[in-house]
């Protein structure tokens, strides 16, 4: 078997079949980790000896006669999402040493489903960044040109399925960083609707905006992921109450009946030409299965990244207070009293990114700015959902590019904080306005560099994106 | 020139809930440094705050009882502020928009009743503790967590004593609701005041100064006195007074400056985006108001119509609602509400008080005062019986029939035996018999007097007044040197 063509489903079929056992594809899988990991650095944490324990007790189930579709098949799990027992690190120095007394409720729940857990991987410092060059382990590197970065922030959790070092990952995306990275990895990124999958134990960078999603191979497994770990948990107050149905079940290729809105504002100048090219191929691909396609106008789109860079930034200076070297994580050396000590702890323990956008957000949470920034941009957060309550009024999905470009150099936009948030142009939106939405391969570039495209759907209407994506994804074979 | 000092009050109640405010934690006052924490309380990376619903009904109760609207959608907001106690590094709190807001409460003084407005009653959750030894600060969480309500006044307050009327009144409420202990020495009923000073008649507030965390009543009554004579002092010697945060030093009793305007800090609140926005309708309002007990002030005026008791009385049964309602059950089970009025009075909380217990916490019944006031009203004891007996009732718990006999109490009302003992007292006091006859009426009591005295207080009083005076009208002057 080749690796390469082991996703869950294939991984499940073998399983079932006892082609294969657990053990089989865990060591496999970390085998693979562990040659790669030295070039890619997907991973902070691989955690091979529980991974092969996990492996035989799935294995035991499996001999057992247990039925369950994620039995014994490995993933990777961001390392911003706690696991009980391995070190949690945000890719940040101050959690360098951070192992948690408990587990997240998605990692409770993939345990609950057999699922092995190969390791821990790495992402832009406390999801604060789109190219995973912010991580103090080190930038992760895009498997296709490892000249390049792979977007971020789950950078490390996209890389680690392209490069086949496991058959799945879960990320989390607070403006992109699920389906920024799987677009430029070329895999596959789902972000659920906000409050479809709890947050309890994702360490927060926008309490408002961050969302576990799965990163996979194919579309249909990105479904099986999602509702195993989608539900309501009372640990989570913004959890939500809808029942979950069985999206990889109910997933179907018609699409003939659906009308497909395409933004006029989300095909901007100086847009990468085969990026451009790609997407409007892909629009024709659809429209050829039958869809209905509609220009439709989104006019408060241009606003997103300011919006977004003041609440998500203002929610972090908060949610980041806690790191100050009392209770855990890193703590300064030789201080002489308690003001130097949180000083020095802060400084030495965050990135520079990370203790920009503290700043940012502080500012923009300030008495006498508060008004101008934070509560203003709330106001337009509220405009930017109007506009996609009023688009699905009219269509059933909403396409566009993932990212406005392909994998771009490691350190080509280090020095340009501006241009490097600009790379979340089409993604922050569907965040600030909680809705659901997946990048999938759409094709390659002239380097064959991937290329996504994004399908956004309308509230707590995963089906529906993901049965576009499905249907495009076999169109597209 | 004559001044008026302007007060606002801000209490924090500590919440009598089982658990804390956002997490499954015991709230138990007095356990082992951090042993009452959880991920959630110690604010560890990656967990989130589930609201308490019984703090929200404990908020509307308050709110209800002090006449504020009830806010049916408010929301919860983060204070950013460091500190190590702190475990988050913002406390969950509410800003914009409170669950209760513009209510009062009526307080009495000397000068009589006054409305005292409450702009807003607000959740929170309590910060942890700090322990210093010697270089090195420790820190406690067991409290982090701990629900509050914030009770904000109206700078309606004229005077320290309206202030100390003011808490004590919002105490009571607070006791009679049952959601708060009211412990001020433990911290669960805190207090801070803003004072300013005006000249009478100005309508402009002053420059006011905020007194931190002030432990006692007594204490209350001291910081704001010292604080309204020390900003006097300043603009009478054409000075200003200065806007800042001060402490109260209760050995020197004077208040001390903790930091002035500039160096206040910048809370920066935003909405609480871990937390819905607390959202109920009328029929939990509804639900919550049928829980309610009956109030301090409502249950005074009862108390006076239906018991006809004096106004005196009604404040001090009341001053406890466990004492109101124990007497209440007493009234139920022995209809004479004055009389147990009386005996409350004077022996019941005089018991109480010096013995530091609730009455609760003693082994008194209502049935067992009740049988008390009968052996009184069927002369089997007298009054000097029955408050002999009180402190045993209250601490064994024997009935009051059985501890009579045991402790010898059982009143003398036989003839035979009683006139035996006048005779004997008269025999040993002819000085006094000799005056007594020759006009003196007013030694009776004398006689009544050495007669308990050698009965030990258990003679009859009635039987003995008439046996007495039956027995004195028929001796005469002359005999008594034979007698």
């Amino acid at each position: 078997m080749d690796i390469k063509d082991l996703t869950i489903t294939e991984c499940s079929k073998m399983l079932g079949k006892g082609e294969t056992t657990s053990t089989e594809l865990t060591e496999m899988f970390i085998k693979q980790a562990k040659r790669l990991n030295p070039d890619i650095n997907a991973f902070i944490t691989i955690v091979e000896e529980e991974a092969v324990l996990a492996a035989k007790d799935a294995d035991e189930k499996l001999k057992a006669g247990v039925k369950a579709p994620l039995l014994g098949i490995p993933i990777a799990i961001k390392d911003n999402i706690c696991t009980k027992g391995i070190r949690t690190t945000c890719a940040s120095k101050i959690l360098h040493n951070f192992i948690p007394p408990y587990d997240a409720t998605v990692v409770e729940k993939l345990k609950s489903h057999g699922m092995v857990i190969l390791g821990k991987t790495n992402m832009d410092e406390f999801a604060m960044g789109s190219s995973n060059e912010t991580s103090f382990f080190g930038p992760v590197r895009n498997p296709h040109d490892t000249e390049r970065i792979p977007g971020g922030s789950s950078g490390g959790s996209a890389a680690c399925v392209a490069a086949s070092m496991s058959p799945a990952a879960l990320g989390s995306d607070t403006g992109g960083s699920i389906r920024q990275p799987a677009s430029l990895c070329g895999v596959v990124g789902l972000k659920p609707t906000y409050g479809l999958v709890s947050r309890y134990g994702l360490i927060a960078f926008g309490s408002s905006l961050d969302q576990i999603g799965p990163i996979t191979k194919t579309v249909k497994d990105a479904a099986l992921i999602l509702e195993n770990i989608a539900g309501r948990d009372e640990r989570d107050s913004t959890s939500l109450k809808t029942p979950v149905p069985p999206y990889s079940q109910l997933l179907i290729r018609k699409i003939n009946d659906l009308t497909i809105g395409v933004p006029k504002e989300y095909f901007i100048e100086g847009m990468n030409e085969d990026v451009s090219i790609k997407i409007k191929n892909s629009i024709n691909l659809l429209k050829s299965l039958g869809a209905k396609i509609k220009e439709i106008s989104l006019p408060h789109s241009d606003y997103g990244i300011a919006v977004y860079y003041l609440i998500a930034t203002a929610e972090a200076s908060s949610n980041l207070a806690r790191y100050d070297g009392v209770k855990y994580g890193h703590r300064a050396e030789n201080v002489k009293d308690l003001h130097e000590m949180y000083v020095k702890t802060k400084k030495e323990g965050f990135g520079e990114e990370v203790k920009r956008r503290i700043m940012l957000g502080t500012f923009s949470l300030a008495s006498g700015y508060y008004d101008a920034y934070y509560k203003k941009a709330s106001k337009v957060r509220t405009l930017i959902k109007k506009d996609f309550e009023d688009a699905f009024k009219e269509v059933n999905v909403i396409v566009c590019p993932t990212s406005p470009e392909t994998a771009f150099k490691l350190g080509e936009k280090t020095d340009d904080p501006i241009k490097m948030y600009l790379s979340d142009i089409f993604t922050v939106n569907v965040n600030l306005a909680g809705l659901p939405a997946v990048s999938i391969p759409c094709g390659v570039d002239s380097k064959n560099l991937p290329i996504g495209l994004q399908i956004i759907g309308n509230y707590m209407d995963e089906q529906t994106v993901l049965n576009v994506a499905y249907a495009f994804e076999q169109a597209n074979k | 020139m004559s001044y008026e000092a302007v007060i606002g009050l801000e209490v924090h109640a500590q919440l009598l809930t089982n658990t804390k405010i956002f997490c499954g934690c015991s709230t138990k006052f007095g356990a082992e440094p951090n042993s009452q924490t959880c991920p959630v309380c110690l604010g560890l990376p990656g967990v989130l705050p589930v609201l308490n619903k019984k703090v929200v009904e404990y908020a509307i109760m308050l709110g209800l009882a002090t006449n504020c609207r009830i806010n049916k959608d408010s929301f919860f907001a983060r204070k950013n502020y460091f500190y190590p106690d702190l475990p988050k590094g913002y406390q969950i709190s509410q800003y914009e928009l409170p669950i209760c807001s513009d209510g009062y409460l009526m307080i009495k003084t000397d000068v009589g009743e006054k409305r005292i407005g409450i702009t807003r009653i607000h959740m929170e959750e309590d910060a942890g503790k700090l322990i210093h030894e010697g270089n090195s600060s420790l820190v406690d969480l067991n409290r982090a967590g701990t629900p509050l309500l914030e009770i904000v006044s109206e700078p309606d307050l004229r005077s320290s004593v309206e202030a100390v009327a003011y808490l004590k009144e919002l105490r009571q409420i607070l006791l009679y609701l049952g959601i708060c202990d009211g412990n001020m020495e433990e911290g669960s009923f805190r207090c801070d005041a803003n004072i300013s000073v005006r000249k009478k008649g100005e309508q402009k507030f002053g420059t006011k100064a905020e007194l931190k965390n002030i432990n006692s009543f007594r204490f209350i009554q001291r910081a704001i006195d010292y604080e309204i004579e020390r900003q006097i002092d300043i603009i009478e010697s054409g000075g200003k007074v200065v806007q800042e945060t001060r402490l109260f030093d209760s050995v020197k009793g004077i208040t001390i400056s903790m930091r002035s305007k500039e160096e206040a800090h910048d809370y920066r609140y935003f909405p609480e985006p871990d937390l819905m926005p607390v959202i109920f309708d009328d029929s939990l309002i509804e639900e919550v108001r049928k829980k309610m007990p009956e109030l301090p002030y409502v249950k005074k005026r009862r108390f006076i119509s239906e018991y006809v008791l004096p106004e005196y009385d009604v404040e001090v049964l009341t001053t406890e609602k466990d004492v109101a309602i124990f007497y209440e059950e007493c009234v139920k089970l022995y209809n004479n509400p004055k009389a147990l009025s009386n005996f409350f009075m004077t022996e019941i909380l005089k018991e109480l008080n010096e013995k530091k217990v609730g009455i609760r916490e003693t082994k008194l019944s209502p049935q067992a005062l009740k049988e008390l006031f009968s052996l009184l009203d069927e002369n089997k004891i007298n009054a000097n019986g029955a408050k002999a007996m009180l402190p045993e009732m209250m601490a064994s718990g024997t009935p009051p029939a059985i501890l009579m006999e045991k402790m010898g109490l059982a009143q003398i009302s036989g003839e035979s035996e009683l006139i035996g003992v006048i005779n004997d007292t008269l025999k040993e006091n002819k000085t006094e018999l000799i005056n007594y006859l020759s006009g003196k009426d007013k030694l009776f009591s004398f006689f009544v007097g050495q007669v308990m005295k050698k009965t030990k207080g258990k003679a009859n009083p009635k039987v003995l007044n008439e046996l007495l005076k039956k027995r004195l009208s028929e001796i005469r002057i002359d005999d008594v040197d034979n007698f």
